[in-house]
């Protein structure tokens, strides 16, 4: 391995590197990927042009296949062809089962509560056949880009709760990939068009998918996005129009639904072709495959499928009401309305909504890929292409976060739409006399009663010094990240007893499972783990360097004195030596040391950009 | 210096006080959020990463301490030393209180008139108007922050929390009637 380069004190370090970075679109229908190159953000088609690729994995005993080719063998082989994973994504067995009937896939009856799906090359989770899709969008990036991925920005529905992003994190985990930041689909495609105008006000971005919607309210403020208020229904999309098309022909064809798979899944790309076909038509011909070999012809108009379409777009335009009031604001104070996802190309549902907003909602990016686009933005941000970039993204907690007390009721301490990062702590109290301790079950959602939110983890305090009941105080304290991932803290005060968790649902993936499946996929030996381990190593190693070596040519003549600098280089060049020998501990240990001696630098640096942002200003301007 | 130890407003640059510039307030949050929020750091060190975290976490909470009326009054008053137990405390003001229950009534009568929404409208109107009220006496109060004028404010922020949650009741009771139509 090349020596590395310090560079002198007060000369600048190597030019400014390009990051490669990418951002991904996890969709429930389609997925895609984009990036910034010079200096647009683009969609990378695959090889044939094509730009979406549908999110449907195939196993079959020679191996795994993603994209189209599974898709067209969703009605021949429906049980080992797995579409809409992004709906089982993070949810626990039970929520799984009232999906229903649309999900024809044979699930493997076990204890715990991720649910697997049996196919012909084994169990699989939905984390795992969501890592497949990942990987496919890597490695298109990687091969367009010419070069590894130093991260990616992955979207996530805003109403995805904290299991789904968990179990989202952890597929990019299993696929390998570096995560900078989950993204919510709705503030990815604020970024896209928000760019592109450069139009400061409040905003409304309807997002319909194929399994999810979303609505979110946001200002744009001089390269500020805030999230003001955010609603939708993680269970609502294009899907479910397709659902009741299907139902209808079932219906009117005298189909009964424990008819099989293969029939079932044809009519759901029957209806789903009607429901395209009725967007300029005013009505369609239908032609259906029913059991036992026969068809049923009819047709179906544009009245009919309003009738069924309009109950569904209702709820959306509830839930639009319901985040302009968590908002805070009125649909006349809406300056734009922005179209996102496939679904919004219903003229239907375009119809409705600029009704509801009194304007022509915006649909001048593809709404297949203007959240891809916000994601490769933000991507290209995040990685530090662009150090002077005015973009800030400020997001909020979807739903509320609290914790059950007695009687099964819900104490709420992080509230929906509260900007992150967040912690707030909240003081409870025993119940018993000399009770030692105590269950702390966290969950999430807006009703009052445990029973109707979902539960997101359990854990217990212990070593509660015996006392009267009431007496003893145990502060619970909850922090949400960037990512809009929970750590919940409990702590006795009197003796200053703890216990911690950071949230991993119940369903969703243990570390031990995740080294297991990443372990298995590489099926081999000890030395090759060494191997991997000392290349991670590095490659942190290097993270320490880079960043340090930056931040140095920056400031570190304004803020260093000789002695302080000198001690730094020291450990930066026992860093570098480590990072030039084999051993990956020594390397870690040299990062840990470099950390250490940086400390006072880190907050210094931080400290004098808030002052540069506060100069200027004074306490005498305002009175 | 950033530092821990400085209240809400120092952190701002604001004046502590009690009336405040609210267009000021959210200028000054996206300015510091543009320096430390952890967007900023996804290729720093670990160490620069947690230290980001936990600004942007202050400073979050700060704006909303700050933002709103209740919660700053209630930051005022612990600035001054009153640290109040905000849930538990309760005015004693009969007057005020009987308000409370008849305003509470006819929000429960509401969905049985033959307007719930001009009902509605009407009852969220006269607990805006309350509210306004409130909060320009918690300004005069702390205008001058001696002993009697701070346990005047608490007693206005002990009020205030009744309004707010009658408030978030009506709210609650328009989305409903908004969800019917």
């Amino acid at each position: 391995m090349a020596l590395l380069q310090i560079a002198e004190p007060g000369q600048a370090a190597a030019p400014h590197e390009h990051k490669l970075a990418a951002g991904i679109d996890l969709g429930t229908t389609n997925s895609l990927v984009a990036a910034v190159r010079s200096g647009q953000a683009e969609a990378l088609p695959d090889a044939q042009g094509r730009h979406l690729l549908p999110s449907v994995v195939r196993y079959t005993p020679d191996g795994v296949i993603v994209g189209y080719e599974a898709r067209e063998a969703a009605a021949s082989d429906p049980l080992n062809t797995i579409a809409s994973a992004k709906r089982l994504i993070g949810r626990p067995v039970s929520d799984i089962k009232s999906l229903g009937s649309s999900l024809p896939y044979e699930f493997v009856d076990q204890d715990s509560s991720v649910p697997r799906l049996r196919t012909v090359a084994g169990d699989v989770s939905p984390m795992e056949v969501s890592a497949e899709i990942l990987k496919v969008l890597a490695k298109r990036a990687e091969d367009t880009l010419g070069g590894e991925l130093s991260g990616v920005v992955i979207t996530v529905p805003a109403y995805f709760d904290d299991a789904q992003r968990q179990a989202t994190k952890d597929a990019a985990r299993l696929a390998g990939l570096n995560v900078f930041r989950l993204l919510n689909e709705p503030t990815a495609a604020a970024v896209a068009y928000g760019l592109d105008r450069g139009a400061d006000g409040v905003h409304a971005i309807f997002d319909l998918g194929g399994g999810t919607f979303d609505i979110s309210i946001l200002r744009l403020n001089k390269g500020v996005f805030e999230v003001m208020a955010t609603g939708g229904d993680s269970a609502l999309g294009g899907d479910d129009f397709d659902q009741a098309i299907a139902e209808w022909i079932m219906e009117q064809a005298g189909i009964s639904d424990d008819a099989d798979h293969q029939v079932l899944r044809q009519l759901m790309q029957d209806a789903r072709a009607a429901k395209e076909a009725l967007s300029s038509a005013s009505s369609t011909e239908l032609d259906i495959a029913i059991p036992g070999d026969g068809r049923w012809q009819g047709r179906i108009d544009r009245e009919t499928f309003y009738r069924l379409a309009d109950p569904l777009i209702r709820k959306t335009i509830s839930a639009c009401r319901r985040a302009l009031r968590d908002a805070g604001v009125e649909a006349a104070d809406i300056k734009e309305v922005v179209m996102v996802g496939g679904s919004t190309r219903m003229p239907r549902v375009r119809e409705k909504v600029g009704e509801f907003f009194q304007r022509e909602p915006l649909v001048d990016i593809d709404p297949d890929k203007v959240v891809a686009i916000g994601a490769a933005i933000q991507a290209d941000v995040l990685a530090g292409n662009k150090p002077d970039d005015e973009i800030l993204l400020l997001d909020v907690t979807p739903l509320s976060l609290g914790l059950e007390t007695m009687g099964g009721l819900v104490e709420k301490v992080i509230p929906r739409n509260t900007t992150i990062p967040v912690a707030r702590a909240q003081e409870f109290t025993t119940f018993k006399d000399g009770q030692t301790a105590m269950a702390i079950h966290v969950v999430q959602g807006e009703r009052e009663m445990v029973e109707h939110c979902r539960s997101l983890a359990r854990f217990e305090l212990r070593g509660i010094p015996p006392m009267v009941a009431g007496a003893a105080r145990i502060r619970v304290t909850f922090s949400v990240d960037a990512d809009g991932l929970l750590n919940v803290e409990a702590e006795e005060l009197s003796q200053g007893v703890k216990a911690q968790i950071t949230v991993k649902p119940s369903y969703g993936l243990s570390d031990e499972e995740i080294t297991g499946m990443l372990q298995a996929s590489f099926e081999h030996a000890e030395e090759d783990m060494e191997e991997r381990k000392l290349a991670e190593a590095r490659v942190e190693g290097m993270r320490v360097v880079e960043a340090l070596q930056a931040a140095l040519a920056s400031d570190g003549d304004r803020l260093l004195s000789d002695d302080e600098r000198g001690s730094i280089d020291a450990a930066l060049a026992e860093l570098a030596a480590a990072i030039d020998a084999d051993d990956a501990e020594a390397i870690e240990r040299q990062a840990k040391h470099v950390e250490e001696v940086c400390e006072f630098y880190v907050e210094r640096r931080m400290n004098a950009g808030i002052q540069e942002a506060m100069a200027g200003h004074n306490i005498n301007e305002f009175e | 210096m950033f530092d821990l130890s400085k209240n809400y407003f120092e952190l701002f640059g604001l004046p502590v006080d009690f009336i405040l510039d609210g267009e000021a307030l959210a200028e000054r949050y996206r300015e510091l959020q543009r320096v430390v929020h952890p967007d900023r750091y996804a290729n720093a060190s670990d160490q620069e990463q947690r230290l980001s975290l936990q600004q942007a976490t202050r400073i979050n909470e700060a704006f909303e301490t700050l933002k709103n009326p209740v919660s700053r009054a209630q930051y005022l008053l612990s600035l001054h030393g009153i640290d109040m137990q905000a849930e538990k405390e309760t005015t004693r003001d009969t007057a005020f209180l009987m308000e409370q229950l008849e305003l509470r009534e006819a929000l429960e009568k509401a969905r049985n008139t033959d307007d719930p929404q001009a009902v509605l409208d009407e009852l969220m109107d006269r607990i805006s108007a309350m509210i306004r009220k409130q909060v320009a006496q918690m300004a005069i109060h702390f205008e001058d922050p001696n002993p009697v004028n701070l346990q005047a404010a608490r007693e206005s922020v002990r009020k205030m929390q009744f309004l707010n949650k009658l408030l978030s009741e009506a709210e609650s009771l328009e989305a409903e009637f908004e969800d019917m139509l």
